[in-house]
């Protein structure tokens, strides 16, 4: 072979290689810092994989939200309509988490259904809710009008 | 009746702006030079336009015009007066006005400096500028018009602007940012100008390195604006997210520093032209990918509006028509720039040149923004294949980034050194030694030193200091100090030139004033290398040393407690409420001791602003060089408890000084005097060539 040409032959081998390798990673590491979002149906119902790390968000209950007297625990529960999903995190809450309005928290559900969460993200204006949320009540709302509509047959 | 003034103005600005995309262009292939000459009186008529139509947005605010919708939603009458005006941009509809005003005030910056340029070039280039407003311009008055009435029944207060945007950093984070994205879209009038041409050679380079420079600047201090706001004005300390909108603004960043390096190559050497080409289109397609992402509303983001779904359509239609169309023409047209090339003499380089060493820069660089792009854009790709709604967490950008930006360092301190055509290796070796071993001493041992100054007792390690060696640590600091005593020792040899050759018989006197002599003769362009490239050692060292010893501790206080951190003692002295304009506040006093030495005295807040009933954290801190200390209200616990959280975090002001840097350096190029010259002189000559076509006409 003509030495420019084995030159060049080298030079897209490795280039080639190179690309293999940074895809190759990048689609690892998306599949390992990927953080699935589930609903409280899909976790309660067993769906979502334990001991795994994913998102969860709906809104607080009312009236579910109880702090520890001593530390910084803190449990509430969240509500896609549904069912309900409880969420245990050890914090300080953003300034937006109230009862009633859209949460999400990420961290991994243990044995007893609990999110342990590690983070937890309120929306940042009053007027937002997270399009994960939002989609997922609207979800919600549809089966259970299908689910209604369902019985009357 | 103002805003209906300002609406108007809107839309005769957008008529102007039609006829700007269209005349000078038509002129410049007919070769009508009227036509071409009308595009500069039509970039500066739009301004005026927009303009006028600002200033009404901005008097409808300081009027408290609740009838207008966007007035109603984001402003209030107890709104301090400076806020009622940064509240002009503080939404979705002021801000893309904003956008469009920052538009037209680069094309009449245009306008007015590119006297020195073929009129065909620039009359082409601001035609472009000009179907780039027609596309913002129809935007706002399609689908988010911000003078839009609430008729008949206008509210009679309004809903005040969200309490996170009532900051100093509303202010100047947005004009700043803006001016950086949309000053990309000269650069890409530029270039598209130059494929419709078909001529792009080192005069190009040279007219249209000051504005992408300047674009370059405006974009560095407005990022680093942004996650100095964040830290101190989100409430918890963190000072860049990865969120979607971060990327957006960091992706065109990463493009533009490639392209601000690739362009001196064409410039100087007359190579990498269609690369610089490409790398202006894509700057800007990301600056409107950004745009997208920020104001559709498809991401989960801090800086996401709710928005409706029309908007988000109409700016990916948008998107899709500037990248498809701009990387057609760069399809047809880049060979015929690249063919020109052959005209000229082969440019040539070898394995250790300057130029390979700025191509590694632009691969470096390019490659950080895809893993970026990829990144951001995963979620959205997902979601609409069905694979579940996933975010992609900082794990994933930091496995990238950091090893890119170390490598981009190490290659840095090369590079400084490095000459065109060819380096001479020997050289190399040995100029680079001592930087090395200075690098490689601090790596070792200052690592041991930093652990020791800052207490670690806090972390339950019984005093072991070994252990709290950090090899992170040791690895930034060990690229930083490269960076810099490479930098400073190139810097050294450029004022040794003359002297060494005279020989050492003349004394230290002369040898000073020569060296002295050499140091005013350096251009602003190499003083401005340097002093960007220290920024990125500068800022590198903040978020290297800032994440290995930043310590944090959430914890419950009444009134009385003392809690150690990180070698201080907070103690939690009193707790009042305070009323402000449009907030009460609870405010807490908490006193710093550092070897029972008083500190500082900090006061956080937990405000509840009252229009929104919204409550807003606002964080205490004292900042200085080595270290902040961060203090912020959590929640109120049973009786007089507090969650409070303490942060010491050493080093975090480098990162912003680091980022200031970064931009002055980029500012010392713009006024680099060459620049300056060659536009005097070119104003001389276009003033001659129009003296002697007056005298043949």
């Amino acid at each position: 072979m003509h030495p420019l040409r084995k030159q060049r032959l080298q030079l897209v081998i490795l280039l080639v290689a190179a690309a293999a390798l940074v895809v190759g990673l990048v689609v690892y590491m998306l599949r390992e810092n990927g953080n699935f979002f589930y609903t409280p149906a899909q976790i309660v119902s067993g769906e979502a994989p334990k001991s795994t790390f994913l998102r969860a968000g709906g809104m607080v209950v009312d009236g579910s939200v109880v702090r520890s007297d001593d530390s910084l625990w803190v449990q509430f529960k969240i509500t896609d309509g549904v069912e309900m999903l409880t969420i245990e995190h050890t914090g300080i809450l953003p300034d937006l988490f109230a009862e009633g309005e859209a949460a999400i928290a990420s961290g991994k559900v243990d044995e007893n259904v609990v999110l342990q969460a590690t983070q937890i993200l309120a929306k940042h204006d009053e007027k937002y809710t997270p399009p994960e949320v939002a989609d997922a009540m609207n979800e919600a709302y549809k089966q259970k009008e299908a689910a209604k509509s369902g019985s009357y047959k | 009746m103002i805003a209906e003034y300002g609406h108007v103005a809107l839309i005769i600005a957008l008529c102007l702006s039609v006829a700007q995309a269209i005349v000078p262009m038509a002129g410049s292939f007919a070769g009508y030079r009227t036509w071409m000459r009308l595009g500069h009186s039509l970039a500066l008529g739009q301004l005026v336009f927009v303009a006028i139509s600002f200033a009404c947005l901005t008097a409808a605010f300081l009027q408290d015009d609740f009838s207008l919708q966007y007035v109603a939603n984001n402003s209030n009458t107890l709104l301090p007066t400076q806020f009622k005006i940064s509240a002009v941009w503080g939404a979705h509809e002021g801000s893309l006005l904003l956008w469009a005003l920052i538009l037209a005030v680069w094309s009449a910056a245009v306008a007015l400096f590119s006297g020195h340029l073929p009129l065909v070039l620039s009359s082409r280039v601001l035609s472009i500028l000009g179907a780039i407003s027609v596309g913002f311009g129809l935007f706002i008055l399609l689908t988010s018009n911000p003078f839009a009435r609430i008729l008949p029944f206008s509210p009679t207060e309004g809903g005040d602007l969200n309490p996170l945007l009532q900051d100093f950093g509303l202010i100047v984070h947005p004009p700043m940012l803006y001016m950086g994205y949309v000053g990309f879209s000269v650069a890409f009038a530029f270039a598209v100008a130059a494929l419709i041409g078909g001529q792009f050679d080192s005069a190009w380079a040279r007219w249209a390195r000051p504005w992408i420079n300047s674009a370059w600047v405006f974009l560095t201090i407005g990022i680093t604006l942004g996650s100095w706001w964040a830290y101190y004005e989100l409430g918890w300390g963190g000072w860049w997210f990865w969120d979607p909108v971060e990327n957006a603004s960091l992706m065109p960043w990463l493009v533009g520093t490639a392209l601000v390096h690739s362009i001196s190559v064409t410039e100087k050497r007359g190579a990498f032209r269609s690369w610089t080409l490409l790398l202006a289109i894509l700057a800007f397609s990301l600056s409107l990918l950004g745009t997208f992402l920020v104001r559709s509303g498809v991401l989960t983001s801090v800086h996401a509006f709710a928005n409706d779904p029309e908007r988000g359509i109409f700016i990916l239609a948008f998107l899709g028509l500037v990248v498809g169309s701009s990387l057609l023409l760069f399809a047809l047209r880049g060979p015929v720039v690249q063919r020109q090339q052959g005209d000229a003499e082969v440019v040539s380089y070898s394995g250790l040149s300057r130029e390979m060493m700025l191509m590694l820069n632009n691969v470096l660089l390019v490659s950080a923004m895809a893993m970026i792009l990829i990144g951001t854009l995963y979620p959205l790709i997902a979601d609409v294949l069905e694979l579940g709604k996933i975010s992609v967490g900082p794990p994933y950008f930091n496995f990238f980034f950091v090893p890119m930006t170390l490598g981009l360092m190490v290659a840095m301190g090369f590079a400084v050194f490095s000459r065109w055509k060819k380096t001479d290796a020997q050289m190399l070796r040995q100029k680079g030694m001592v930087p090395f071993l200075i690098s490689l001493g601090a790596a070792l041992i200052l690592p041991l030193f930093l652990a020791e100054t800052i207490s670690w007792e806090s972390m339950s390690w019984e005093g072991v200091s070994w252990k709290a060696y950090s090899i992170t640590a040791a690895i930034t600091l060990g690229a930083s100090f490269w960076v810099v005593t490479m930098s400073i020792e190139d810097l050294w040899q450029k004022l040794d030139r003359g002297s060494s050759k005279r020989g050492s018989s003349k004394g230290d006197s002369s040898k000073r004033e020569s060296r002295l002599k050499n140091l005013t003769k350096l251009p602003g362009s190499y003083w401005g290398m340097q002093v960007a490239h220290i920024g990125i050692a500068v800022c590198a060292l903040g978020v290297g040393l800032s994440s290995v010893y930043d310590v944090q501790k959430d914890v419950r206080m009444v009134p009385g407690d003392r809690v150690e951190v990180a070698g201080y003692e907070f103690t939690f002295d009193s707790l009042d409420f305070v009323q402000g304009p449009n907030f009460g506040a609870s405010r807490g006093q908490i006193s710093a001791y550092k070897n029972d030495r008083l500190v500082a005295v900090l006061y956080p807040e937990k405000r509840k602003y009252e229009a929104r009933n919204q409550v807003m954290t606002e964080a205490a801190l004292d900042a200085g060089l080595t270290r902040d200390l961060y203090v912020s209200l959590g929640e109120p616990l049973k009786g007089d408890a507090w969650a409070i959280r303490l942060h010491v975090k050493p080093f975090v002001r480098c990162i912003w000084l680091g980022g200031l840097m970064i931009g002055l350096g980029g500012l010392l190029s713009v006024m680099d005097k060459r620049y300056r010259r060659r536009r005097q002189s070119g104003a001389k000559l276009s003033a001659q060539s129009a003296a002697s076509e007056a005298v043949t006409q």
